[in-house]
């Protein structure tokens, strides 16, 4: 029962990876909803079955790789946290398929880009759902290549074959993390079950440096999939993709495994502090640092990736600080209005016939009003407006990094600070594109959008609106069903981690409350007196304050710091590595056997001599060092 | 003349494949005889003479035998090889089947011929338990190859290359009959056992010398199978060679060759691992990281694929590495899988040349929407290449490097795995041309249905043998018991 879950996206991906062009436009989109569609069913129904029983669901399909005293099976495990992102994944995941159809009519790669998302929902399910940590990589592999061929999806620009270029490599640097902290979890645990692993015992018996040094590889690899600093660079960049795609993988769900990742392994990070400790700096820099880029941003799609990075930083503070329900419950919520931002400027996009800069927008209100009240709902929803999703979830990811250990007075002010931003940025987002002049040239004609894909914002929103009620914090009295749920997976991480709430604590939960709404609603105000009562001031400001201005659109110029450190280096290497020693050493002057193919005639007896020289030479001296160590030895 | 005093019937049982072969490739040449461009006809008889002598071999799984007084062993390890040659040679004959005559050549029944004759080379060098049959056997995989990759014979880049491989091959030879001479003088003997047994037993006339024998039979070795600084052979030849013959010569005889070289090391000397350990660790950094380098900044598919060989050699040599079965199955696991993967990308390449286009990364732009099948199946073998799951290549690699890393080659793991996360670049280029890129023009394969079956097969078992590789390991778990 629990393998039909990933099974109908699988069936999706074959028939319309198979079918190609036999399958009508229509059809291709259909089947690829319905199969998801499918799979939300049976996630609901297990959920059922779960609540009723209270112990995990397990199916193991067949022994993956068996050697020696090891054995990796492939089995699918439902318990509570993987519960939680299935019905994400599934949920929001139908939502946006459903909305691409409307969006992606008419393009002539269509199947494709429905087979790509169906195998996308697979991967991201195994990786979700798998038991071991070897059926893990299988699907964050999956997902990244998957990422990889959707961003560069329509590959006629090549600057977005580039971008999807980008965030390949840079996701690789994140797998090797990924993969050396499972060799060494294997060859110190002798298994790579979660179920083996993550037990408090056994993690008591590995020296700290080793748990450290596996934990912080494992977050190495969170980095990179989830876009946190210093390997954010490619999230941005991957806006290229078409925009659902934006929302499926590059918001609601694939940047969020890092997050997921920690979670599920909380007990053993939970035993390092070191980690913890730099999970939650980086989290929180990366929350403030991706939100000061935000303010400036005129590309309405950049404005949500970075926001993105933003958001997905709270979620590393928190469990960085050993919160890691309330890790997940932001992650869910924010898969709910993240979500719905994307597809909402989507559909903005849709109507703009592909404008995606904000200056070139403005009094789209009355042309586009579905698209306009459901955005409003999730830049609420984010902002923290109170009772909104994102309201619930941030204040008790604030609140957690206040109190906690691993956070502190510093670590809570930069968050606050940062959610203020947020709000700010998000209305300016939201006036910029709905409310002030027309800015629009003559040839476009903004429209509302379809049914198709109207009707998957309004669920979103409605979502992003009551998606918080089930988590009401304790201190309101109310009984936090998210959090009940969720220990049934995470309880032992955080009863291991012994919360210890430091006594002098100046402020209670509730006092922090009120200052984060203030923050919010402050954001909120000043948004409004800057793009919609007098729009001259932003101009001002930025000519006042220039140089942090540059330095803030030029975000930070990290991407032309690594083209300086690494990637010219390394191409310049390996050219001097071509030009030095391929041609001269090994083919002789000038003339590379790859050349010689171009350079024919007389040179050629020329050329033979001359490498077959080099060849023997190198040989030659390969054969006298060998004797040589020998010798010496 | 008595010939029981030489050998006995169970000998000849024994030898069975290899007189098979040989049956069939005199049979091909005779047709060759009476009937020329009787292409068909030769292409089936080296067929099924591979299938019989593969069909005599595989009954001698689960057993061992001892045969010629103990100069050839015949086991479960030595059979495992038997077959993966067998496999190598009917792929590439049914590559070959049309091939040459596109590039403008003729298929002669040398052709045939010469690849069961170097297959039965290769089988004496992994069937063989002494270091002179050892050495027969590389010498007849070697001269079968060397006219093999000149048989494009008005092709100049072909002429070139087979010259160079012989002229560098010889002497790579020499240096390996100097190693064996020098532990044959030490020892005495020339017998795996005995030199084992001779090492333990401290019968040995001077260590400098017989560690300078060990040396240079590593050297020979290294040549075989290209490692860096003996690989330089490797890329030109590949490139010239025709490709169907590049598509053997970069399977079964690297595979023959690391079979060889694991008996040698692990039966003769692993009383003195001490000695080659760390020349072997020095070879596979310089192999993983030279290979990879170069390979990122071709042009050319097969120039590409060869140096992606030279780094896969270098992974092989970590097995080498972690001296016990399981380091010993993850290499045979590895080859077999190396072996596909590669099968297959030649033999894709080899059906989309024609004339001088279709090697070069650039030709191969749009390729997918023009053949969907064939751009799948390049992109599966590439992504098996790269060591990307759920693909065979991607548990090969784990499981090579599990094995080392829990013999403590931490840091040979740690940059073995940034050399495949770097290859992962230049085998996703052939895949972003493909699937990324269009062009005017795209290639035109020429598909016969065998071909396609053949092509289809190994793209299957690649798939087959990442999701349910429990068979193969059991295989190869069993095949890797060398030492008895």
């Amino acid at each position: 029962m629990i393998g039909l879950i990933p099974f109908f996206p699988l069936l999706g991906f074959l028939i319309n990876g198979l079918g190609g062009k036999r399958i009508s436009e229509r059809m291709s989109g259909i089947i690829a909803s319905v199969v998801v569609g499918l799979s939300f069913i049976v996630a609901i129904t297990l959920f059922g079955e779960f609540l009723k029983i209270g112990t995990p669901l397990e199916q193991t399909l067949f022994t993956w790789i068996a050697v020696g005293k090891f054995t990796v099976s492939f089995s699918y495990v439902l318990d509570s946290l993987s519960l939680v992102m299935v019905l994400v994944i599934t949920g929001v995941g139908l939502l946006i398929h459903i909305f691409s159809i409307g969006y992606m009519k008419g393009d002539p790669g269509i199947q494709r880009y429905f087979s790509y998302l169906n195998l996308f929902t697979f991967m991201m399910l195994t990786l979700v759902m798998s038991d071991n940590f070897l059926a893990m990589f299988l699907g964050w592999e999956g997902v990244g290549l998957c990422s990889y061929l959707l961003i560069g999806f329509w590959f006629e620009d090549p600057v977005k074959a580039a971008a999807g270029k980008k965030a390949f490599i840079v996701n690789r640097i994140g797998d090797f993390g990924f993969l050396l902290a499972m060799f060494l979890i294997f060859s110190r645990f002798g298994s790579l079950k979660f179920m083996d692993v993550l037990i408090p015992q056994q993690i008591a018996q590995i020296p700290i440096e080793i748990v450290t040094a596996i934990t912080l590889l494992l977050f190495l690899g969170a980095t990179g999939k989830s876009a946190q600093i210093p390997l954010h660079i490619w999230l941005p960049d991957a806006m290229a993709g078409p925009t659902p795609v934006s929302a499926l993988i590059h918001a609601a769900t694939m940047v969020t495994a890092g997050v997921y990742l920690i979670a599920r392994c909380g007990i053993l990070f939970a035993a390092s502090e070191i980690t913890m400790s730099v999970i939650a700096v980086i989290g929180i820099l990366t929350a403030f640092f991706a939100a000061t880029i935000a303010l400036t941003e005129t590309d309405i799609k950049k404005v949500l990736a970075y926001s993105t990075i933003s958001q997905l930083g709270f979620m590393f503070a928190a469990v960085g600080v050993g919160a890691f329900a309330a890790g997940i419950f932001h992650l869910m919520t924010h898969a709910f209005f993240k979500g719905l931002l994307f597809l909402a400027a989507g559909s903005v996009i849709h109507g703009m016939s592909g404008e995606q800069n904000m200056l070139k927008m403005g009094g789209l209100k009355q042309k586009m009003p579905t698209t306009y009240w459901t955005m409003l709902a999730g830049v609420a929803a984010i902002s923290g407006l109170p009772l909104l999703s994102g309201f619930f979830s941030k204040d008790e990811i604030l609140w957690n990094v206040y109190s906690s250990q691993f956070g502190g007075n510093i670590l809570f002010g930069i968050g606050l600070f940062t959610a203020a931003m947020t709000a700010f940025y998000m209305f300016r987002l939201f006036f910029m594109t709905f409310h002030g002049d027309r800015r629009w040239s003559k040839e476009v004609s903004p429209h509302e959008s379809p049914k198709i894909m109207t009707i998957p914002l309004i669920m979103l929103a409605v979502l992003s609106v009551v998606g918080g009620f089930i988590g009401i914090p304790e201190s309101w009295g109310g009984h936090n069903f998210f959090h009940q749920f969720l220990q049934k997976s995470t309880q032992d991480a955080t009863g291991y981690i012994t919360h210890q709430y430091s006594s002098g604590l100046l402020l209670s939960e509730n006092i922090l409350m009120i200052l984060s709404i203030v923050a919010a609603i402050g954001g909120l105000l000043l948004a409004y007196r800057f793009y919609v009562q007098r729009p001259d001031i932003p101009g001002k400001i930025s000519k006042s304050l220039s140089i942090a201005y540059k330095l803030v659109s030029g975000k930070y110029f990290i991407d032309e710091l690594y083209g300086l450190l690494f990637v010219r280096p390394l191409r310049n290497g390996s050219e001097l590595f071509l030009k030095k020693f391929d041609i001269s050493v090994i083919d002789g002057i000038a003339n590379g056997s790859g050349k010689v193919m171009l350079v024919l005639g007389n040179k050629l007896r020329r050329i033979q001599t001359g490498v077959m020289q080099n060849y023997a030479a190198v040989i030659f001296l390969g054969v006298i060092s060998i004797i040589f160590y020998l010798y010496l030895k | 003349m008595d010939l029981s005093l030489y050998f006995t019937r169970q000998d000849l049982w024994g030898i069975l494949p290899e007189i098979v072969l040989l049956v069939g490739a005199l049979i091909i040449l005779s047709i060759e005889l009476f009937a020329r461009s009787q292409r068909a006809a030769m292409l089936g008889v080296g067929i099924l003479s591979l299938v019989i002598a593969g069909g005599f071999a595989s009954k001698n799984f689960g057993s061992s035998f001892i045969l010629f007084q103990g100069m050839v062993t015949l086991n479960d390890y030595s059979t495992f090889f038997d077959l993966l040659y067998m496999t190598a040679g009917i792929v590439t004959m049914v590559i070959s089947y049309n091939y040459l005559e596109r590039k403008g050549g003729e298929t002669r029944g040398e052709y045939f011929a010469l690849i069961l004759f170097a297959t039965m080379g290769m089988m004496l060098m992994t069937r063989g338990n002494d270091l002179v049959i050892i050495f027969l056997g590389m010498e007849l995989l070697s001269l079968s190859l060397y006219v093999l990759v000149g048989f494009l014979r008005h092709d100049v880049f072909s002429n070139e290359s087979a010259i160079k491989y012989l002229l560098l091959g010889a002497f790579a030879t020499g240096f390996f009959l100097f190693g064996a001479v020098l532990v044959y003088g030490t020892t005495g003997t020339t017998n795996f056992q005995h030199i084992a047994s001779a090492i333990t037993n401290n019968e040995i006339l001077s260590d400098t010398l017989l560690s300078l024998g060990i040396g240079l039979l590593l050297v020979g070795f290294a040549f075989k199978v290209a490692l860096v600084p003996f690989h330089m052979w490797s890329p030109d030849v590949y490139q010239g060679a025709p490709t169907s013959v590049t598509a053997f010569l970069c399977t079964a005889p690297k595979a023959a060759g690391f079979g060889a070289l694991l008996k040698v090391f692990l039966v003769a000397f692993p009383a003195l691992h001490a000695d080659w350990q760390d020349l072997l660790w020095a070879l596979a950094l310089l192999t993983m990281i030279v290979g990879n380098i170069s390979a990122l900044v071709q042009t050319n598919v097969k120039r590409m694929l060869a140096f992606s060989s030279v780094t896969h050699a270098g992974y092989l040599c970590i097995g080498i590495l972690v001296l016990n079965e399981m380091g010993v199955s993850a290499i045979l696991f590895y080859l077999l899988v190396y072996s596909v993967m590669n099968l297959g990308a030649f033999g894709i390449i080899s059906l989309l040349e024609k004339e001088e286009k279709g090697v070069n990364f650039k030709d191969y732009e749009g390729l997918a929407s023009k053949h969907p099948w064939l751009s799948a199946s390049l992109a599966l073998f590439m992504l098996s290449l790269a060591g990307f799951p759920p693909t065979a290549g991607f548990v090969a690699k784990y499981t090579l490097f599990s094995s080392a890393i829990s013999e403590g080659y931490i840091w040979l793991i740690i940059i073995a795995i940034l050399n495949t996360l770097v290859s992962v670049y230049y085998y996703v280029r052939l895949i972003v041309n493909m699937y990324m890129r269009t062009s005017e023009e795209t290639l035109v394969p020429f598909l016969h249905p065998l071909l396609s079956v053949v092509i289809f097969i190994l793209a299957i078992s690649i798939m087959f043998f990442g999701v349910l590789p429990g068979w193969l390991i059991d295989t190869v778990t069993q095949a890797a018991r060398i030492y008895t």
